[in-house]
């Protein structure tokens, strides 16, 4: 079994396909993401995005090729998910939060019933990610009870509160009121200002240049384009690229 | 030119999202339905009082004279149906998850005992639990005997743990599956994901329909007299054997009727109640 060393990509991706029925979704996609990496997936819906995510923490199986995570093949059947699931934090569209838990104990349950850890260690994590989500005050309420933009940032601490190596943001703003997305984003870029590795998926071009240090650019089930922020909302070479980019920004 | 106060666009028109009462095709008892039995019950024992010959004990005194009797009765129904309940909804609880397994040999079982026992009537099951259980349990060397009622209460609580075995399921389907996948992502397994994720926002949804299926298991007790248990429909039978008065028969037969509205009709007004409490969320 390779060991692996943190100068070696934290994820590698290599010639990953993926089909649902008859349409094909993933049709090799290969990219690596360092250790502190901030990387965005941008492209018109449908092109794969979230797949990609889903099958980095083996939500979704793949059809071919090889997706590592420190080192590790996630398309491996002997592999342990729950043990990989614990390195990789996921947030959702649509939040997903436990309805019938509060805030706080959202944010505790995992690392309580998953890593058996100590529940009044956890309650003081918990209480400080949600402080650091700016939530301190809602610690009591129920999902049903805060906005959306809210609830998204309790969903960003429950991931946290996992420790996990990556982050995966999965169009965390698509299904929140303009007014909240700003807060949302807000709090994943301290989150990559701090050194989390992210992969974000997102239609926020203008948060896609601030934040990250490489961009892809997907379209049905290849990466057509990629590059640091400025090279590649400057001068996109490819014409789907520019046709997406001029239909957004 | 004059301004319509309505407007046939439809998008105009008021919509109200979820507050419609759910088409429901059980019957519940009502408050009316109460005052009905009761208008019913005073006029039967007046006619029946037309009917008495002269110097015996009045309608209602005779009715007052069985009740304690009655009311024994009553207690055994309770009783049956309770324990039944509990019984059936620990096994259907168990049952329902075992439908949603992701074995197909262990759903397809689970999926045809549900079916069987729901769809066969109680009065079989009833029968066949009387006829096939023993009187009495050896344990080792203590002997448990088996009442009659007991065995009833068994046979009741088959098709209870078929209909909550497909509550249970249902509930579980209902749950978006996002929270099955948030769970996975933060790496609990799927029995931690069940039993600490799904199951507690099943309860809800599932606690009007049971307490239903409760209302009805209620009413059901009595089929329990056709197998020779002495709960209350049986003891109106005996009292009215005792009496030997055939005016008493509709009077006596309307006030048990009485008994179990009066213990049915608060359930189903919770049931409602609750009902629109969670349909509000």
């Amino acid at each position: 079994m390779p060991i692996w060393t943190p100068d070696q990509p934290l994820i590698r991706i290599r010639d990953v396909h993926k089909t649902f029925g008859p349409i094909t979704v993933l049709n090799g996609v290969s990219f690596d993401v360092m250790k502190r990496e901030v990387i965005c997936i941008i492209g018109p819906s449908g092109s794969g995005k979230s797949t990609l995510l889903r099958c980095i923490n083996a939500l979704v199986p793949i059809d071919r090729g090889s997706i590592l995570v420190e080192g590790q093949e996630v398309h491996d059947a002997k592999l342990d998910k729950l043990a990989l699931r614990r390195k990789v934090g996921m947030v959702f569209q649509q939040y997903n939060l436990f309805p019938h838990k509060t805030a706080l104990q959202n944010v505790m349950m995992a690392p309580i019933h998953v890593l058996k850890q100590d529940r009044k260690e956890v309650e003081d994590r918990a209480r400080r990610l949600l402080a650091k989500v700016r939530l301190s005050d809602k610690a009591a309420a129920y999902p049903g009870e805060m906005s959306g933009g809210q609830q998204q940032r309790v969903a960003i601490a429950r991931s946290l509160a996992m420790n996990p190596a990556v982050m995966l943001f999965d169009e965390v703003t698509a299904a929140l009121d303009p007014e909240t997305v700003k807060e949302v984003l807000v709090t994943i870029r301290e989150l990559a200002e701090e050194g989390m590795t992210c992969i974000i998926v997102t239609h926020e071009m203008g948060f896609a240049r601030e934040v990250a240090d490489h961009i892809y650019f997907t379209d049905r089930g290849v990466i057509v384009e990629h590059g640091p922020p400025k090279e590649f909302f400057a001068n996109a070479s490819d014409a789907r690229t520019r046709q997406f980019l001029s239909q957004i920004l | 030119m004059r301004r319509e106060s309505r407007t046939d666009l439809p998008v105009l028109l008021p919509f109200r999202l979820g507050s419609a009462p759910p088409a429901s095709p059980t019957w519940r008892p009502c408050a009316w339905h109460g005052l009905l039995l009761a208008a019913a019950l005073t006029m039967a024992a007046m006619a029946a009082e037309a009917q008495a010959a002269p110097n015996v004990p009045s309608i209602i005194a005779t009715l007052l004279k069985w009740t304690p009797l009655l009311a024994v009765g009553f207690l055994l129904n309770v009783a049956i149906s309770v324990i039944a309940m509990a019984i059936g909804t620990v096994f259907g609880t168990f049952l329902g998850l075992l439908q949603v397994s992701l074995l197909p040999p262990v759903r397809g079982f689970s999926w045809f005992v549900t079916q069987f026992f729901r769809n066969s009537p109680w009065l079989v099951l009833l029968f066949y639990c009387m006829l096939l259980l023993p009187f009495e349990l050896r344990i080792g060397d203590a002997i448990v005997p088996l009442p009659a009622w007991l065995k009833a209460t068994f046979g009741l609580a088959l098709p209870v743990m078929a209909n909550v075995s497909e509550l249970v399921r249902g509930a579980v389907l209902s749950i978006p599956l996002g929270q099955w996948e948030s769970s996975e992502a933060l790496a609990f397994s799927r029995r931690q994901t069940l039993w600490m994720i799904i199951l507690p926002q099943c309860v809800k949804r599932m606690l009007p329909p049971w307490m239903n299926l409760y209302a009805i298991l209620v009413v059901g007790t009595t089929l329990a007299s056709v197998v020779g248990v002495n709960e209350s429909m049986t003891l109106t039978g005996d009292i009215l054997a005792a009496e030997n008065r055939t005016e008493l028969l509709v009077p006596l037969y309307l006030y048990l009727l009485l008994w179990f509205f009066a213990y049915c009709y608060p359930i189903a007004r919770a049931t409602v109640a609750l009902e629109r409490r969670f349909q509000v969320r």
